[in-house]
């Protein structure tokens, strides 16, 4: 690689410094690229900042520039006669069309060997279809027979090819510190890669306008130690049995989830019972979730109650409809249920 | 004095000179220059409104300011009318009135045409805003976007009317740009004074050229694209039906082939009034007129050769990036070398800091930012971390209001004097500028932190914790600054127009040939048409240099000169388009009479093209010196 990733740490401090300490006067950026922890955000942001030195470097001598002359050349009280008339200078035109030619051509080598370093997963990594939906995300591992929303679990320091599309209308699937921006597009599959190096949980947001409630649709990206990785595919495997041991108020709330009393199936899915509706997301782990409503709600008990009973105070233009008309005990007990789930 | 000959038109030419109906029926480019700035103003000042409350939501993290649907109605029709209602005919405004008085001549080539094309922006802009009436909530009021993606706008998931309204509003005021193009081709290549070749042009006339071209080939793929949208909406075509097998991506492809070349619509004319405004105000010449010209051009054709950056997240693969990147980053020689040859111009004169200037001056610091951000996003690769983010709200913001608004505001101050016959005051002049440009660069500098901190556009409300609280309320305060700055231009003008008129016709010692007649010019313009020997012949003319004649005016005209008449046609002719959109309209509401209605508009276009051609030549014969 050249010069501009080998430089890429010392930028990066300078960047996090300009970003963190100067701008933000807040120690936290969660959602900032300029902090990448993986190899495409690497490649990315090393990318980003040398076009930004480049850019603030021009910024700067133009403005000196423009008001060194602004102030040498203005008019003073007293002046006489008119200036001289210079129509040009084939020189100057020369100099200021060839250097900036030179500065992009320095440009644009990084920038072709990057657009193809990071279009293409490494051989042999995890695939994650990830799917969007108006305002939430389904994650599908089709090799581990897994199906999941708004929660992306992966194994740290693991390349995963992702293959993305969308059920309704585009969506763009940004991971900030993971990936840029790759869209979701409705008939057609599109190919991305991520890696995260630390285990550490990333924040992801829908970057494509979406309709009413595009601000609402984030997600989360938890990238595991291998190790707890496959523990939790284990785990999550063996859930598909369906849900066990569930307390009697559980068990009442599942009946409610089941039937048309609650009519939760009609759209969502727990693996291993009756529940097999694909219009919202599937809940089979929903009680492991540390979001809700991909990623606008903490996962409390308080949240999911106030989520099930209106769904649209949090997400204006929401299919889940509103459940106000069941009762507190149903409710409490549907909730009871959601939080056996894990 | 008119010629009320014998015609078959149905209604005869009006005749008033003054008055309400002088206005509905003029035909003199001045006075739809005038018409289309007025009518641009207000609406700049309504989408101003609309950002102002934008701002006030994002404040704070959470706020209730608006819901979401309105919050989304807010920013789509903030960027349309900002961009078709606004910015575009200030710009027509200046071309206007300006364009035959830059070259000479007494009115452009079609004065009617002209006319048409004012009155279609007109109803366009009341059609594209009437879903308001019926308030956000049925989503009558469009919340698409700007450039209103696939398949978000079809039926199934916005199924109120005002992807309908957006779609059939946008074709009628494309109709007019484009017409209002033709025009100013056919003006400027045919009626020009005597001698004034082509690079002897003042240089606004070439960047009216070359945005007129831009126009004539960018409007034609987004009426493609605005057509099938409405067919698939109004007639459940399947061009954008993914599960019939349309693509949602090939709109973007027309869209942008559009979009792009659009931003040069907006700013080539501005740098062409900014073009003009540094040489007078610090009393140089243009520095590399030749240059400047050639890379308007190929600023104009390389234009064509971009869209794709828009779409760098979509999947096109790295070859196609690659190449889209390749093609944007060249672009910004072109501009760069503007940019030094309008320091240059300066270089070496006299600046004066009159309020024009000082926006002129503002223009370049402000765009260079733009600029410089533009040639970050070329980057594919690190652009899928900029786009769609605050970062490139940034970088349009600091293209479109650093860039075109400050020019228009640069230009306003400049022929203020010309059109109204009163200078502006220059000390209000000053506290507005200051005001406006301080004001920008605190709402819309910040931008650039939020898109790093990764804040995306198009959102109604965020979350806490990300970092982002405060730039987002420093932003918030600017827009409060900056509207400070508006309202004092806005005081400027009333008290300007309240002083007598008498400013002489050359306040700033001008270069060109506007300045050469009286402030307000007469109708006629030009009592005798100017001959024209050298580039910024008046500023030679005055100031000659060697025996080199720049400038004579023409044997003395010879009785009256005869001026085009008044015509209703026009606004009759934009009429019958705005009935059959409305009648489209019906057709998605199920209301019964909607093809009567669409008929009707068809038969009013044909009426009225039917009176245009038939309605006799009319017009006034005037004698120099009385009439204006
Ligand atoms: C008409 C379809 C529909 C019905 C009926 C419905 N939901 Fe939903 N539900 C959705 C959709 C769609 C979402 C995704 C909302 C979003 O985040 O945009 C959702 C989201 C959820 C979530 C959040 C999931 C997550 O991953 O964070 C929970 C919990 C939930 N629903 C529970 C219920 C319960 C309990 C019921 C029955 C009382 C129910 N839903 C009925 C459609 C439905
Ligand atoms: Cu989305
Ligand atoms: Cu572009």
């Amino acid at each position: 690689m050249g010069m501009w990733t080998r430089q890429r740490g010392a930028r990066r401090g300078l960047a996090l410094l300009l970003a963190g300490g100067l701008l933000a006067g807040c120690s936290t950026l969660p959602q900032t690229p300029l902090d990448p922890k993986g190899p495409v955000a690497q490649t990315q942001t090393g990318l980003l900042l040398y076009t930004l030195y480049i850019a603030v470097g021009i910024g700067i001598f133009v403005t000196a520039a423009l008001l060194y002359v602004v102030f040498r050349f203005r008019a003073r009280p007293g002046q006489t006669g008119v200036p001289l008339q210079i129509r040009g200078n084939h020189l100057l035109e020369i100099v200021w069309t060839v250097i900036p030619i030179l500065i992009l051509v320095s440009v644009a080598f990084p920038t072709v060997e990057a657009a193809f370093s990071t279009a293409t997963p490494p051989e042999g990594a995890l695939t994650v279809r990830a799917v969007g939906y108006r305002w939430w995300f389904a994650f599908e591992y089709p090799e581990l027979g897994i199906v999941t929303a708004n929660e992306l679990r992966i194994p740290a320091g693991q390349p995963v090819r992702l293959e993305l599309t969308s059920n309704d209308v585009i969506h763009s699937f940004w991971v900030p510190k993971l990936a840029g921006k790759t869209d979701m597009v409705p008939g057609r599959v599109n190919i991305a890669w991520i890696q995260a190096d630390e285990p550490d949980v990333y924040l992801g947001q829908c970057a494509e306008f979406c309709g009413d409630s595009h601000a609402n649709m984030r997600f989360l990206v938890k990238a595991l130690p291998q190790a707890e990785f496959d523990e939790w595919v284990r785990q999550r495997q063996a859930m598909a049995e369906g849900p066990r041991d569930l307390s009697p108020a559980a068990a009442r709330g599942r009946e409610l989830f089941e039937s048309t009393a609650g009519n939760c199936f009609a759209c969502h899915a727990v693996d291993g019972t009756k529940a097999q509706g694909a219009v919202g997301p599937n809940l089979t782990d929903v009680g492991q979730r540390s979001t809700l409503a991909a990623g606008i709600l903490e996962n409390d008990y308080e949240n999911l109650k106030a989520w099930v009973k209106d769904p649209a105070a949090f997400k204006p233009g929401t299919t889940m409809p509103s459940h106000a008309r069941l009762s507190e005990q149903d409710l409490d007990a549907i909730v009871q249920y959601l939080q056996s789930l894990k | 004095m008119a010629t009320a000959a014998k015609t078959l038109g149905f209604i005869p030419r009006p005749t008033a000179q003054t008055g309400f109906w002088s206005w509905v029926a003029t035909v003199d480019h001045k006075r739809i220059g005038i018409l289309y700035g007025v009518t641009g103003f207000l609406f700049f000042l309504v989408g101003g409104l609309e950002a102002w409350v934008m701002r006030l939501q994002l404040a704070r993290p959470g706020l209730e300011v608006v819901t979401a649907r309105t919050f989304n109605a807010l920013f789509t029709m903030h960027a349309t009318t900002m961009i078709f209602l606004g910015v575009m005919p200030l710009l027509a405004a200046f071309m206007n009135y300006l364009l035959p008085l830059l070259i000479g001549a007494r009115d452009v080539a079609f004065p009617r045409l002209n006319a048409f094309s004012y009155w279609i922006y007109l109803f366009g802009a009341i059609f594209i805003n009437i879903g308001w009436l019926k308030g956000t909530a049925g989503g009558d009021v469009p919340d698409i976007g700007w450039f209103g993606y696939a398949n978000l706008t079809s039926v199934e998931f916005s199924g109120g009317l005002g992807t309908d309204i957006w779609t059939l509003g946008l074709l009628l005021l494309g109709l007019g740009t484009l017409v209002s193009a033709f025009n100013f081709i056919v003006t400027i290549l045919n009626m020009r004074a005597p001698g004034m070749s082509l690079m002897k042009m003042p240089i606004f006339v070439w960047t009216v050229l070359v945005t007129s071209a831009l126009i004539i080939f960018a409007f034609p793929s987004v009426t493609v694209a605005l057509i099938m949208l409405m067919f698939d909406r109004a007639f459940a075509a399947n061009f954008f039906e993914v599960a019939a097998g349309g693509s949602v991506v090939f709109y973007q492809h027309l869209f942008w082939t559009f979009g792009h070349p659009e931003v040069y619509i907006l700013i080539l004319p501005a740098m062409g009034i900014v073009s003009e405004v540094l040489p007078v105000h610090a009393r140089k010449m243009l520095f590399g007129y030749s240059v400047m010209v050639f890379s308007t051009a190929l600023i104009g054709f390389m234009g064509f050769t971009v869209w794709s950056h828009h779409m760098f997240t979509v999947g096109m693969g790295p070859v196609v990036n690659s190449i889209f990147a390749l093609t944007t980053m060249a672009i910004a020689v072109p501009t760069g070398v503007k940019i030094f040859n309008w320091i240059s111009t300066m270089w070496g004169g006299q600046v004066r800091f009159t309020t024009a200037m000082l926006f002129a001056i503002g223009f370049i610091a402000s765009f260079t930012i733009g600029g410089l951000s533009g040639f970050m996003h070329a980057a594919a690769p690190s652009n899928t971390q900029q786009h769609d983010t605050y970062f490139v709200v940034a970088h349009f913001h600091y293209v479109l209001i650093g860039g075109s608004v400050f020019a228009l505001f640069s230009g306003i101050h400049h022929w203020f004097p010309k059109v109204f016959g009163r200078l502006l005051d220059e000390r209000l002049g000053r506290w507005s500028f200051w005001l406006i440009f301080t004001g920008f660069h605190t709402f819309a500098f910040p931008f650039h932190f939020l898109g790093l901190m990764g804040m995306p556009r198009r959102i109604y409300t965020y979350a806490p914790g990300l970092g982002w609280e405060l730039w987002n309320l420093v932003s918030t305060i600017g827009v409060f600054v900056l509207a400070a700055g508006v309202l004092t231009f806005i005081a400027n003008v009333v008290v300007t127009m309240r002083r007598p008129a008498d400013a002489p016709a050359d306040p700033w010692d001008g270069r060109t040939l506007e300045w050469t007649i009286p402030s307000p010019p007469p109708v006629y313009n030009f009592a005798t048409l100017p001959v024209v020997y050298l580039r910024d012949a008046f500023w030679f003319h005055k100031y000659p240099e060697g025996k080199e004649k720049a400038l004579d005016f023409g044997s003395p005209q010879t009785g009256p000169i005869h001026l085009p008449g008044p015509s209703l046609m026009p606004i009759l002719l934009a009429l019958g388009p705005t009935v059959a959109a409305a009648g489209v309209l019906f057709i998605r509401m199920r209301l019964s009479y909607a093809v009567p209605v669409i008929v009707a508009g068809f038969v009013i276009t044909l009426l009225a093209i039917w009176g245009w051609a038939f309605e006799g030549e009319g017009g006034a014969l005037i004698e120099p010196g009385e009439g204006d």
